[in-house]
Formats: C-alpha cells, sequence, structure tokens
C-alpha cells in the first residue's frame, strides 16, 4: 500500500512538471494553431490528474470539454482569424507584477483552509454524511455523486443544463453563419 | 503491481518524447501526430493508473478519452483539408 501511495505520489509530480511544460510551451508559441494543439494537451493532461485525485466526474467533464469541444471551438475560431499571434511592443512586467501579486493573495487565502482530506472537514460533515446514507433508500443507485446531481439537485442541473444548452445555440449560430458566407463568396467569384 | 508503476514510468517516458515532438515540431503535420499520439498515451497511462490504484473502473474513462481523442483528430484534419467546419459538403474543385 505504501509503495502505491508512493508510485501516485511520483505520478503527480510528473503530470503537474509535464502541466507547467505544456504552459510555457502555450505562453512561447506564436502559431496560434499549435496553442491550440497544446492546449487540447493541457486538457488532457489536467484530466489524468483530476483522475489520479481521484475526481472521475471532474475528469469526465475535462476529458469531453476541454480537451474535445474546446479544440474544436477553438479550431473553428481559428478558420476566421489570423492563424499567428500579434507582436506586443510593451513590456510584459506590469501584467507579470499583477499576476504574482493575485497568485500569492490566492496562496496567502488556502493558508485558513483545513488540512487536506481530514475526517472532520466541514464538508465531510455538514450534508454528504446524510446523503451517503439516504442514497440507497430514497435513490436506489451506487452512485452518490449522480444520486446528488441528477435528484438532490436535479433543478440546479436542469438550469446548468439550460445555460450550457444556450452556449452551444449561440455558438453554432456564430460558426455556421460564418461557413454560409464563405460558401456565398466562393459562389461569386465562381 | 510494481509491474504497473514500471509500465506507467515507461509510459511517461514516451510521454515525455511526445510532447519533445510537440514543442519542437517543425511542420504542423509533426504536432497533429504528436497530439494524437499523446491522447492515445493518456488512454494507456489511464488503464495503467487503474490498476495502480486497484480500482479498474477507470478503464470508462480510458474509454472516452480514446472517443473523445478520435473525434479531436477528425476535427483538426477536416479543419486542415477545409480550413473550416461549416460546410459539410466538399466543394468539387477540391476533391
Amino acid at each position: 500500500m505504501t509503495a502505491n501511495l508512493v508510485g501516485i505520489a511520483i505520478i503527480d509530480i510528473v503530470f503537474f512538471t509535464l502541466l507547467v511544460l505544456t504552459a510555457i510551451a502555450i505562453l512561447r508559441q506564436r502559431n496560434l494553431f499549435a496553442v491550440a494543439m497544446l492546449s487540447g494537451v493541457f486538457s488532457l493532461l489536467s484530466a489524468g490528474l483530476f483522475v489520479t485525485l481521484d475526481a472521475m466526474d471532474v475528469a469526465f467533464t475535462e476529458a469531453a470539454v476541454g480537451a474535445g469541444i474546446s479544440t474544436v471551438l477553438m479550431l473553428g475560431t481559428l478558420a476566421l482569424t489570423s492563424r499567428d499571434e500579434a507582436k506586443r511592443p510593451r513590456s510584459a512586467l506590469l501584467p507579470l507584477f499583477v499576476c504574482l501579486v493575485a497568485g500569492a493573495a490566492l496562496i496567502y487565502g488556502t493558508l485558513d483552509m483545513p488540512p487536506f482530506g481530514a475526517v472532520d472537514n466541514p464538508i465531510q460533515t455538514h450534508v454528504a454524511p446524510e446523503y451517503i446514507a439516504r442514497t440507497p433508500t430514497d435513490i436506489g443507485i451506487p452512485n452518490v455523486v449522480a444520486a446528488v446531481l441528477a435528484s438532490y439537485r436535479g433543478f440546479d442541473t436542469l438550469g446548468e443544463v439550460v445555460v450550457v444548452f444556450a452556449a452551444l445555440v449561440a455558438v453554432l449560430l456564430m460558426l455556421g453563419t460564418s461557413g454560409r458566407r464563405t460558401n456565398g463568396k466562393n459562389g461569386k467569384e465562381e | 503491481m510494481y509491474m504497473f508503476l514500471a509500465i506507467t514510468a515507461a509510459l511517461f517516458v514516451s510521454v515525455a518524447l511526445v510532447l519533445v515532438r510537440l514543442f519542437a515540431g517543425p511542420t504542423l503535420y509533426d504536432r497533429v501526430l504528436a497530439v494524437n499520439t499523446f491522447g492515445t498515451l493518456t488512454v494507456l497511462i489511464l488503464s495503467a493508473l487503474g490498476f495502480v490504484t486497484e480500482r479498474p473502473d477507470f478503464l470508462d474513462i480510458a474509454m472516452l478519452y480514446a472517443l473523445v481523442n478520435f473525434v479531436g483528430t477528425i476535427a483538426i484534419l477536416k479543419f486542415f483539408r477545409y480550413r473550416s467546419f461549416g460546410r459539410l459538403r466538399p466543394e468539387p474543385e477540391e476533391r
């Protein structure tokens, strides 16, 4: 068991290192097509990290949305805009400073948080035990996360689905119109 | 279990090699191929991880990744071919 834990810790560290390397590569890359590829890889890496952290549903979402749909949407945007990032003449010192200050503030904020994974954390003692105790009799399915999402917070999930559907329709309208316009232009040229 | 850890380590070595090709790749086709290989390696790593953590139900997620990887590669190649996702049918002169 200990060897397992050490192995998983090493795998986590490798995942984080690869994430940092990919982020640096995204920053240094000027070709936006390569940036779209790299962000897909970044999503896959974070999804792998979520899996090692036992967050299955988050990993599912990250893989489907981050690696799948986002890459396609970014490529669709690239078809409408230029393929290279514009050079920025101004120095990046002020944005770097702002990022460092904001990051330091966020890390300072985490210092008050309860220890990672402790049994008596508020999240473990609030409503979670009740959900775990009642799911087998109330809902009758083995997966507590699915029971919470689809039944206990069903209206919440319904609202989320409506929001996602509206966003999808808007994006499809934008991409679809541009495709038809290209077709029309081609037709005129011929 | 040590065997699966060794497999995971070997897979991470190949991931590093693929990432090198992805970062340095001179042409875009190198990058597309690297991303596709990276997706396959992620599927393999997740399967190996499932056995390391003794929860083989990770295989479901690995399957989802394989599907997403396939769709993503198709989308990228379609973008290469037609420069747009809007057109469903190829123009006659592009064939």
